[in-house]
């Protein structure tokens, strides 16, 4: 762990003067506050406070944002490194590719979880103090943040899982891109499809929560939604929500960062530096 | 050998259907300086990955005192500098080199020492991508020196070095080897390993063709020891003519003759008395007998 802690040391120093920590901060700032400002407009007709709105419009941003960012800043970590030759240099010394990738995981997810607290924690601040937060809404907020953090570890963990795959940094790039779509995007489309064809039938009614509550970026949008009906009523996601036990979204989401971890790892064994 | 701090024996590393090395065995002792030569692709670079356990081996047995490649124990005993060192360029020098420190479990304050020790001292809180090519060479090589490595394995060390840094690495890795430290150096810069070196190991695609030391491998190959005489004006065909040499550019006249007739040779030449204006001798360089135990086959 003294190892890896040292490669976390090292690894936050360069996003950091890399401005990846400034950069990304920068983003989620923007993004928030802007959705902030533009989603405040159903305050009054829906009757919740501005902050519910806020966290609502946030967690459709952060379904996006955590796992772009995160597998932006992932992709190189691997492929790039066994490119420029660093890779067989840190493995002669007495360090395992287990606590190398965990030294990366660390220092990555300091500097996610820092940006998207900050980010929405300053959209937040913005939006309670315009139009007051309650206790629950503030809860809201602080879920968000923690769940934003878990969805980006779950990606960063699967970008260093492609980064070891892939053995070159650009294609690395590429399949980072088509992960990011494929969790994002089409997995949704795909579900939608699904629920059209079979109309109202078997797989509507008790596998396709299951299903999506499968995928983590689901996962991350169903326990938001679930955990507060402020929000559920806000972003009209109700439906799928309530049919699935109050235990499963989050599950699926805290167990996501772990499995995508070994998978990482068990990519990496596979990678002659 | 039994006092050996890395063996290696019949050591194989095939890819796929290719055979990168085939059978190598080879020897270091504690403190020894071994030139690993070869062309490119001839396997020094596979072999030094199958020492630190980066690449398994495919047949054979390596031992770093006594521990099997890739054991933490075999790694913290092992220094390497690989042939294109990259470190982070947002790094400086003396933050790269304290991960270095720290993960090969060595204090932290040996690294100011080091960075001054290969001239670093000035530079080391810039950013390593602000250097040039042979200041990032330098602290390649002060991350060798980081906790006294029991072997060290450097590919390319000079590559990129001006001829004054180059003379410094030598001296560092005399220090190395003087400290107890097993050196292999994997190089083409023939010239320079041949008065650094205990010993030279040829490798020639994957086949270990010669490892001896330097002065035995010239007795074998038994390569001619060239002699030039430079003639006074209008004295070079004479010269040939008794001697039996060649002419070359006009005024001088060379002779081929076998080591051991070297003395013979030159008192005859004395005999020619005031036709000669200068004579210089040659012997085989390391290039030459590369060039015969690498492109010549197995000995």
């Amino acid at each position: 762990m003294r190892r890896a802690l040292a490669i976390a040391r090292a690894e936050f120093l360069i996003v950091r003067r890399n401005r990846w920590v400034f950069m990304a901060t920068l983003i989620m700032v923007l993004f928030a506050l802007a959705l902030t400002f533009a989603g405040s407009a159903p305050t009054g007709a829906l009757g919740v406070d501005m902050l519910t709105v806020s966290v609502a419009s946030m967690t459709t941003l952060s379904v996006y944002l955590a796992p772009l960012l995160a597998l932006m800043m992932a992709f190189d970590s691997i492929a790039g490194e066994a490119e420029r030759g660093g890779l067989a240099l840190i493995l002669s010394y007495p360090v395992s590719r287990g606590e190398m990738l965990m030294g990366k995981f660390i220092a990555h997810l300091a500097a996610l979880a820092f940006a998207m607290t900050v980010g929405f924690g300053a959209a937040g601040a913005v939006a309670a103090f315009a139009g007051g937060a309650a206790p629950e809404s503030m809860m809201a907020l602080l879920r968000l943040i923690l769940t934003s953090i878990l969805l980006g570890a779950v990606f960063l963990a699967l970008g260093y899982m492609i980064s070891a795959l892939s053995g070159s940094s650009t294609g690395a790039a590429g399949m980072s891109a088509g992960l990011w779509l494929i969790f994002v995007v089409l997995y949704d489309l795909g579900l939608l499809g699904a629920l059209v064809l079979d109309n109202g039938g078997a797989f509507t009614q008790t596998a396709f929560p299951w299903v999506m509550a499968a995928n983590p970026a689901d996962a991350f949008r169903l326990w938001n939604i679930a955990a507060s009906d402020a929000v559920a009523l806000t972003s009209g996601m109700t439906g799928a929500a309530t049919a699935l036990p109050a235990w499963a979204a989050p599950l699926s989401l805290c167990l996501w960062p772990v499995l995508a971890f070994l998978l990482a790892r068990l990519a990496f064994r596979r990678v002659e530096a | 050998m039994t006092d050996a701090v890395l063996s290696i024996a019949a050591a194989t590393k095939e890819r796929g259907s290719l055979r990168t090395l085939n059978a190598v065995s080879l020897d270091l002792r504690a403190g020894e300086r071994v030139a690993l030569l070869g062309h490119n692709g001839a396997g020094k670079t596979t072999l030094m990955k199958l020492i630190l356990g980066l690449t398994p081996l495919s047949a054979g047995r390596i031992t770093v005192d006594g521990a099997a490649p890739g054991s933490a124990y075999a790694r913290a005993a092992t220094a390497y500098l690989p042939e294109a060192v990259a470190f982070h360029k947002s790094l400086t020098g003396r933050e790269q080199l304290a991960l270095f420190a720290r993960l090969a479990g060595v204090s932290t304050r040996e690294v100011g020492p080091l960075l001054d020790r290969v001239g670093l001292a000035d530079a080391a809180d810039r950013r390593i991508g602000t250097w040039s090519k042979g200041m990032r060479q330098r602290l390649g090589l002060a991350q060798v020196l980081l906790g006294r490595p029991r072997v060290a394995l450097l590919d390319e060390p000079t590559s990129g070095l001006d001829p004054i840094s180059r003379h410094e690495l030598y001296a560092i890795i005399d220090e190395l080897a003087a400290e107890g430290a097993a050196v292999l150096i994997a190089s083409h810069a023939l010239t320079e390993v041949e008065a650094r070196t205990d010993r030279i190991a040829i490798l020639s695609r994957g086949d270990l063709v010669a490892n001896d030391t330097l002065a035995n491998l010239s007795r074998r190959a038994g390569l001619p020891t060239k002699l030039r005489i430079r003639a006074l004006p209008g004295a070079a065909d004479a010269i040939a003519g008794q001697t039996g040499g060649a002419r070359v550019n006009g005024a001088s006249v060379e002779i081929l003759c076998a080591p051991e007739r070297k003395m013979e040779e030159l008192r005859r030449l004395s005999h020619l008395g005031d036709l000669v204006a200068d004579i210089e001798m040659t012997p085989p360089g390391l290039e030459d007998l590369y060039r015969h135990y690498a492109e010549g086959g197995r000995t």
